[in-house]
């Protein structure tokens, strides 16, 4: 689906059907130098489980239009006037990693408009390296391959993502560099800045008024669970550990899934 | 700047794929040797069928032994998924008919393996696919062939039966120029000598029956796709990728780019080639390749060193006339061999004898530790005379065209001894003088 948004095009995956804005509506954001394709499995399946599914390209990555935005905060301003443009009054927030602080920003901006907030293998602050920074300077292929490399926990995510016999490394890499080549700049250093840069974490959970819930991979090296405690109690979340790094969706995806349905269950309570 | 990075090759080629198994505990890789996988409820049962979750339902589809496979060859690729076929023959035309139809166009290297040849020749034109053939190293004629239908480029790192080096850096740039894959058979170079990715393959399969088995054993093939090529980009600019950007009827609908940014072509090639051809592989066979994959590094190193003392010894003998090997100053590719193949050039090669045919075949039928038939990259060393054999019922002319001359002897050196394998060809060359 494509949606006018601020002037600019975005596009929008819906999970395989038609968006019903009468049924209950969840979001999905992805993380820096990804696009909608990380939550393939999890939207289609919410999407036939009756739900209105929004899986979004972040301005500048993918089907949409750039340039990419500069912080979270604009970013979470884009989210909501996307979510007016699709006439979708209020929904639960799913975000990973970058995606998470996007989702928190707008669950703080308009508590009305969020039924749910999770956040997947996030941390904060989401503190990145100079020495990544620079890499990314030098050459944005040699920064996304480390990224890539610690991104994984194991060499066999099983039954992998989106299908048996996808490599999870070499399919995140492909995409990683296809971002990096569809954008205008060096989109490597714009997402990581974003995610660097944002300082308004706990003031901004202080805010949330919905239930919240923390999905974290226990051997995540780009986002430590240790990285967390003030978050989640800030949040009062619910906080789940699965046994995956943190490309979390891709390695786990059978258990992310579980923890999802739980979190975002009419029944799940703050 | 420092950190983490992927584990390199050996590593890959023992763990990539595969975890020591969560029901028992076995550490190698388990043959699942079951048609079928139970549904959890009738609702997990939907789900897997419409792409909502991953996991195995039928071994056509897909199987945990040959995911395992199918993810370790990819890896080494440096790929984003592979699909395991019945054959390399399966997996040139799964790749095919995953983008082509009746009316579609190919822009093919004129130096390729016979069944290939084939395949694109006959048959498919049999089915209104064209396909034009160009020398591998015309870029010109490459250039000058595509048509506003052509869908790919395809060659072969090296070419039947000379061994030209298909210039993939080269050939990559011109066809993305024009919004088209490359496609490579990488068979007989593997990714322990190249890995075509690196130099702008989009596409890749094997025959993994010659050297990623390595034992001769089993008949199979590799599809790999390297997740760059962006289809809806290409088809954005020239409409001709609509199999995979516009909704497919045969699959709910779907929009296979849509659903995978950098894996649309796997999932339209598993969800109808694998499903509608059915051209899968036995997971017993997947097994067996795995087992030769384990020691590929090790294999193919000792390939090339006894492939180097070999052609050595036939480039200094007298009933010789010609030795192809790339790394042969000789040879036409050989700068290109050097840049593109640093590790070496594989282990099959063809040479000719000074005589008739007749003394080809009496070179063949005294060499005792050559296998005399019809493959190459068994660990066994092996041994084919095209004139009396596989093309004998052309003249000598149309021989000629086709790069074969009536003493042509193509060899595949495997790992023996090396100092035996030379003492078999010296009393062999003795018996052709005499014939």
């Amino acid at each position: 689906m494509r949606l006018a948004v601020g002037g600019r095009e975005a596009s929008v995956y819906t999970g395989g059907k038609a968006l019903d804005t009468t049924l209950p509506a969840i979001v999905f954001v992805h993380g820096a130098m990804h696009d909608h394709s990380v939550w393939t499995l999890l939207a289609r399946w919410f999407a036939h489980h009756g739900h209105a599914v929004l899986a979004v390209d972040l301005p500048g990555h993918s089907g949409s239009e750039g340039p990419a935005l500069a912080s979270v905060e604009a970013l979470a301003d884009w989210l909501l006037a996307l979510l007016d443009a699709a006439g979708v009054a209020q929904a639960a927030l799913v975000g990973h990693s970058m995606g998470s602080l996007i989702a928190l920003e707008v669950a703080a901006q308009s508590p009305e408009r969020v039924s749910r907030l999770v956040m997947i293998a996030t941390a904060y602050p989401m503190a990145v390296s100079k020495a990544l920074f620079d890499a990314a300077e030098r050459d944005p292929h040699v920064a996304i391959d480390s990224v890539n490399a610690f991104s994984h926990s194991t060499l066999a995510g099983k039954p992998s993502h989106p299908g048996p016999g996808s490599w999870l490394h070499g399919g995140n890499r492909a995409l990683m560099r296809r971002m990096q080549a569809g954008a205008e700049g060096n989109l490597f250093l714009d997402d990581f800045r974003v995610c660097d840069r944002y300082r308004g974490g706990l003031e901004a959970a202080a805010r949330v008024a919905c239930p919240a819930t923390l999905i974290l991979g226990e051997s995540d090296q780009m986002t430590s669970p240790k990285q967390t405690a003030d978050l989640a109690a800030a949040l009062r979340a619910d906080v789940k550990r699965l046994p995956s790094g943190h490309a979390v969706m891709t390695e786990a995806p059978e258990l992310v899934l579980a923890a999802l349905r739980q979190a975002l269950s009419p029944t799940a309570i703050a | 700047m420092p950190g983490y990075s992927d584990p390199g090759f050996d590593t890959l080629a023992l763990h990539a794929g595969a975890a020591p198994d969560a029901a028992t505990g076995a550490r190698a890789v388990p043959i699942h040797l079951t048609t079928s996988f139970v549904f959890e409820s009738s609702e997990h049962a939907a789900s897997l069928f419409n792409m909502e979750r991953s996991g195995h339902v039928y071994s056509r589809i897909s199987n945990p032994t040959n995911a395992v496979l199918e993810e370790r060859v990819a890896a080494l690729e440096g790929g984003a998924g592979s699909i395991a076929t019945a054959s390399g023959q399966a997996a040139l035309h799964l790749a095919i008919a995953t983008i082509a139809a009746a009316g579609s166009h190919i822009v093919a290297s004129s130096a390729l393996y016979g069944g290939s040849h084939n395949l694109l020749h006959y048959t498919l034109a049999r089915f209104g696919i064209a396909t034009t053939f160009v020398r591998p190293g015309d870029v010109d004629g490459w250039r000058d062939a595509i048509r506003p239908e052509t869908k790919l480029f395809f060659g072969e790192t090296l070419g039947n039966p000379g061994l030209d080096v298909l210039d993939i850096p080269t050939l990559a740039a011109l066809a993305h120029e024009h919004d088209l894959p490359l496609l490579v058979d990488s068979t007989f170079t593997t990714p322990w000598l190249m890995r075509p990715f690196d130099h702008g393959a989009d596409l890749l399969y094997h025959s993994a029956t010659k050297f990623l088995s390595g034992h001769g054993t089993v008949i199979g093939g590799v599809l790999v796709d390297s997740g760059r090529f962006d289809w809806a980009a290409a088809t954005g600019r020239t409409g001709r990728f609509k199999e995979l950007t516009e909704a497919y009827d045969g699959f709910h609908g779907m929009v296979f780019s849509d659903e995978s940014t950098v894996g649309a072509f796997l999932l339209r090639a598993r969800r109808e080639g694998l499903r509608d051809f059915g051209a899968s592989m036995s997971p017993h066979t997947a097994w067996l390749i795995l087992q030769g994959i384990e020691t590929l590094p090790l294999r193919m190193a000792r390939h090339v060193e006894n492939t180097r003392k070999v052609v050595a010894f036939l480039a200094g003998h007298e009933r010789v006339a010609r030795v192809g090997y790339p790394e042969l100053d000789s040879h036409p590719d050989h700068a290109l061999a050097k840049r593109l193949l640093p590790r070496g050039c594989g282990s099959v090669f063809s040479f000719d004898l000074q005589g008739s045919r007749e003394q080809g075949r009496a070179f063949i039928e005294s060499l005792k530790i050559f296998s005399h038939l019809a493959n190459v990259g068994d660990c066994r060393s092996l041994v084919i005379h095209p004139a009396s054999t596989t093309h004998f019922r052309m003249d000598d002319a149309a021989l000629a065209r086709s790069g074969i001359g009536p003493g042509t002897i193509r060899l595949s050196i495997g790992l023996e001894d090396a100092d035996d394998l030379i003492d078999d060809l010296k009393r062999a060359l003795k018996a052709a003088a005499k014939a």
